[in-house]
């Protein structure tokens, strides 16, 4: 399903600038995609190797955005694209801006499972936060198929997870906050654990923005803020 | 649905969109009416079935291919078209609710309310003064002084004044390009018209000039209503506050001009804006 008709430029140049352009938002999407799950696999195993890749290679997420926003930029500069041309340039700006900050939060993850490393308190609330971040990771890879893909359904089914992201986020919260009332000697590191626990979270609303900026690209509707997603889809189709 | 969500819905949108300019043409004022209009150049037609409201002191662009019709339909609302024999016209135009192909209607006089610019600059050979004056001497205004006002006038308005107050009575020839399409801008205003049609202004002239003219239409919609031709979709862009795409002699899609240059209605108006037109 490709309804922005990339190649059917006059100027073959532009189809090539456009499809660049999208592909590389798929790559950067990839990368950060892999960078969440070793994140994750960081603090299940608190494996500080695993968790120091990470951080390094945050730097890879950070140059892909600079790189790709300079792209855009050019692109504006001399196509002045306009119409599905100039939604997909709005919109690949400000999906690169939050797949860099899920880098960000994934970065923080292992900062927080190098901190972690060689404490055995936690280890039995790993269930809960692998299953949070499963989940996130479920998010962000069906947000970079709905922007692939150009689906609005996914798009919708995706932003809807959101919220399920949020409740057990809310449980896993309650459940740590019993912990350190339990055990105040955990404190420190359930702490840490919190912080992790909330990368995760912000990771699921970032997702659910890309899915917003896919369904302005595909639709040239502004859904944000106005709670309106699933009605103003519905009474369209 | 939340507060947040609530609010952020209520906004004025005159707060949130004042940058946009205006957005909804059923709102406005109409200037010009233009019903089932049909025009044949012998047993070519060129214009299909055209309705559309043109806006009261606002820009309205009309943007096509080659061929389109779009100056042939600029061309109608000063009736330029009965200057070709082979023309035949059916359905309604008016302006101010004044149908303008009526017997009653005296074509010079229509002329003088509905102003136009061509793409090239069309001076006549004589003095800056003489150009911007020439349509006043023939409603027969004599007086001196009456006629600096005006000029002085028109030639501020078209943005102009400074560059030629010292050299009123020199040829007009000797200005440059878009020099000169001012003139004809000043020219067309001096006679106080409604509307101002503008065929393709600055498509003969150099980009600073081109911003020059754009800049002066920004300014000059705050007194008539102009209606502008041209083949630069950006400048379309950057100048209307509604487009016309046209296509084969029908008007494809007529709206907000932020609306057709991000997400127009139409697949063809898309195409089009977006360069797939092949």
């Amino acid at each position: 399903m490709d309804n922005l008709n990339l190649g059917q430029h006059i100027s073959r140049r532009y189809n090539e600038e456009l499809e660049d352009v999208r592909t590389r938002v798929l790559a950067m999407g990839g990368l950060v995609e892999q960078q969440l799950q070793k994140a994750m696999d960081s603090l299940e195993s608190l494996d500080a190797g695993i968790a120091q890749q990470v951080i390094d290679n945050d730097l890879q997420v950070n140059a892909m955005e600079v790189a790709i926003d300079e792209e855009c930029n050019t692109i504006l500069a001399r196509r002045q694209p306009a119409a599905s041309d100039l939604r997909l340039i709005t919109a690949v700006i400000k999906t690169i801006t939050d797949l860099e900050r899920i880098g960000d939060e994934a970065e923080r993850i292992a900062r927080m499972a190098g901190e972690l490393v060689g404490e055995t308190r936690v280890v039995k609330l790993f269930t809960q936060i692998r299953h949070l971040g499963q989940h996130a990771r479920t998010m962000l890879r069906g947000a970079l198929d709905a922007f692939a893909h150009l689906d609005t359904e996914k798009a919708v089914e995706i932003w809807n997870e959101d919220r399920k992201i949020d409740r057990e986020y809310e449980a896993l919260l309650r459940e740590l906050m019993t912990y350190m009332m339990q055990d105040t000697d955990s404190i420190p590191c359930v702490l840490k654990t919190v912080f992790a626990a909330r990368a995760i979270e912000r990771i699921g609303d970032r997702a659910s923005n890309i899915c917003e900026y896919v369904i302005y690209l595909v639709k040239g509707k502004d859904v944000r803020h106005t709670g309106l997603l699933k009605e103003s889809l519905s009474d369209e189709d | 649905m939340s507060m947040e969500m609530k609010n952020a819905q209520n906004l004025d949108p005159r707060i949130i969109g004042s940058a946009l300019g205006p957005t909804d043409l059923g709102a406005e004022d109409h200037c010009i009416t233009v019903r089932d209009l049909n025009l044949f150049y012998g047993d070519t037609q060129a214009l299909k079935g055209i309705d559309m409201d043109i806006a009261r002191k606002r820009v309205t662009a009309f943007i096509g291919p080659s061929g389109c019709g779009k100056s042939t339909l600029l061309r109608c609302f000063n009736r330029m078209n009965d200057l070709v024999s082979s023309v035949r016209l059916e359905g309604k135009i008016e302006l101010d609710g004044e149908d303008i192909n009526a017997p009653s209607v005296r074509v010079a006089q229509l002329r003088q309310r509905v102003g136009m610019v061509f793409q090239k600059p069309n001076p006549f050979p004589k003095s800056v003064y003489e150009n911007v004056a020439y349509g006043l001497r023939l409603q027969g205004i004599k007086s001196r002084r009456t006629l600096d006002d005006i000029v002085e006038k028109a030639l501020r308005g078209a943005a102009l004044w400074d560059e030629v107050k010292d050299r009123l009575h020199d040829n007009a020839l000797g200005m440059s390009g878009g020099q000169q399409q001012r003139l004809v801008i000043a020219r067309a205003i001096a006679v106080e018209p409604e509307v101002l049609l503008l065929d393709e202004p600055a498509s003969a002239l150099d980009p600073i000039s081109t911003l020059k003219i754009e800049e002066l239409i920004d300014e000059l919609k705050e007194r008539y209503t102009i209606v502008i031709v041209t083949h630069n979709m950006q400048q379309a862009a950057r100048v209307s506050d509604y487009t016309a795409f046209m296509y084969l002699g029908k008007l494809i899609e007529y709206d907000a001009t932020s609306k057709i240059f991000t997400n127009p209605g139409e697949k063809m108006t898309e195409d089009y804006v977006t360069g797939r037109y092949g």
